[in-house]
């Protein structure tokens, strides 16, 4: 992948040389700021993998209900622990566990677009007006699927046990 | 150098430093897996670099303006939205590319688009889920985050 793209940029700015210097300062913009900004995001990444157990947090999140829970989710799953696959079995360990539903959805959600060192980095490049305007509508949006999740799939369960007895 | 780089930078700083502090072991372990990380994250930071700089040096603005600009509508919005979706690219990695369609004239919804369902909505971890959580949760759970994504979107286009 990388070879192709780079192939595929050699050679379409030897056939179109007038073109180098606005391709050429683009990438030594955005080279920069990624260098600048992603080894600080990888050791916040680091840090938090370590110091935070995936065993404190289905402890936490276990027992927690109601808004409580719903802010826990939402605080448990932005703490930069490790890509979305990492949440699947937690999630699932914790549904188990007599998690809520709704709580877990909200988790998997934070889990997947709010993470903490991540946001800094959209910060970075759209600024905080879009930042702050997005990550609110998510929370909301997220909080009113999750909650919709949940009643569908009691009401499918509750379904399937009156057709049972 | 902005001031995100440098709070970010500094934070980062100070955790390192509380964390040999508090256990050296441990905090070698976070710098073993950061550099992991950052090594593995490194040939994609590249693609996405390059394919940003073709997109600005080459493609004209009033192009992509064409597909995912203002003129482009609903259509737009949901096209980025799908690409989102089945895309597997970091998030850390769609910002620096959200940012170079924004200055080449994609509007805000289409770009909010693309970042909610590229984060929300994993198609390729998506057997995955459905083995941990079930089918229907799984399906649900993406099902529903595009339409979120896709009002998200039309929302933030509105105010912004």
């Amino acid at each position: 992948m990388l070879g192709v793209i780079s192939i595929i940029a050699i050679v379409l700015l030897s056939i179109f040389p007038d073109r180098k210097e606005p391709v050429t300062n683009t990438l030594w913009d955005y080279s920069m700021e990624m260098v600048l900004i992603l080894p600080a995001v990888m050791i916040l990444l680091g840090l938090f993998a370590v110091w935070v157990s995936k065993e404190t947090v289905v402890k936490y999140l276990g027992k927690a209900s109601g808004i409580k829970g719903i802010i826990l989710a939402i605080i448990l799953g932005a703490l930069p622990t490790g890509p979305l696959y990492i949440a699947f079995p937690m999630a699932a360990a914790l549904l188990k566990k007599g998690a809520k539903i709704s709580n877990i959805i909200v988790f998997l959600s934070a889990w997947a677009c709010i993470k903490i060192p991540q946001e800094m980095v959209e910060l970075q490049f759209l600024g905080p007006q879009f930042v702050l305007l997005r990550l609110s509508l998510t929370i909301i949006f997220v909080i009113i699927m999750a909650i919709f999740i949940e009643k569908m799939i009691e009401w499918s369960e509750s379904r399937v046990a009156t057709m049972a007895s | 150098m902005n001031v995100t780089t440098v709070i970010i930078n500094i934070i980062a700083v100070i955790g390192l430093l509380i964390a040999f502090a508090k256990d050296g072991e441990k905090a070698i372990k976070s710098l073993k897996i950061a550099g992991k990380s950052f090594i593995r994250m490194l040939p994609m930071v590249f693609i996405i670099i390059t394919i940003i700089g073709l997109l600005l040096g080459f493609v004209p603005p009033n192009q992509i303006s064409r597909f995912v600009g203002e003129q482009s509508g609903m259509t737009g919005i949901l096209l980025v939205g799908v690409v989102g979706a089945v895309l597997h690219i970091p998030a850390l990695l769609s910002f620096p590319l959200a940012a170079s369609l924004l200055e080449e004239g994609a509007s805000v919804s289409a770009v909010a688009a693309f970042i909610t369902t590229l984060t929300m909505i994993g198609t390729i971890t998506l057997p995955l889920e459905i083995k941990e959580l079930g089918k229907k949760m799984a399906i649900l759970r993406n099902g529903i985050s595009f339409v979120i994504a896709i009002i998200i979107a039309l929302i933030m286009g509105a105010v912004l």
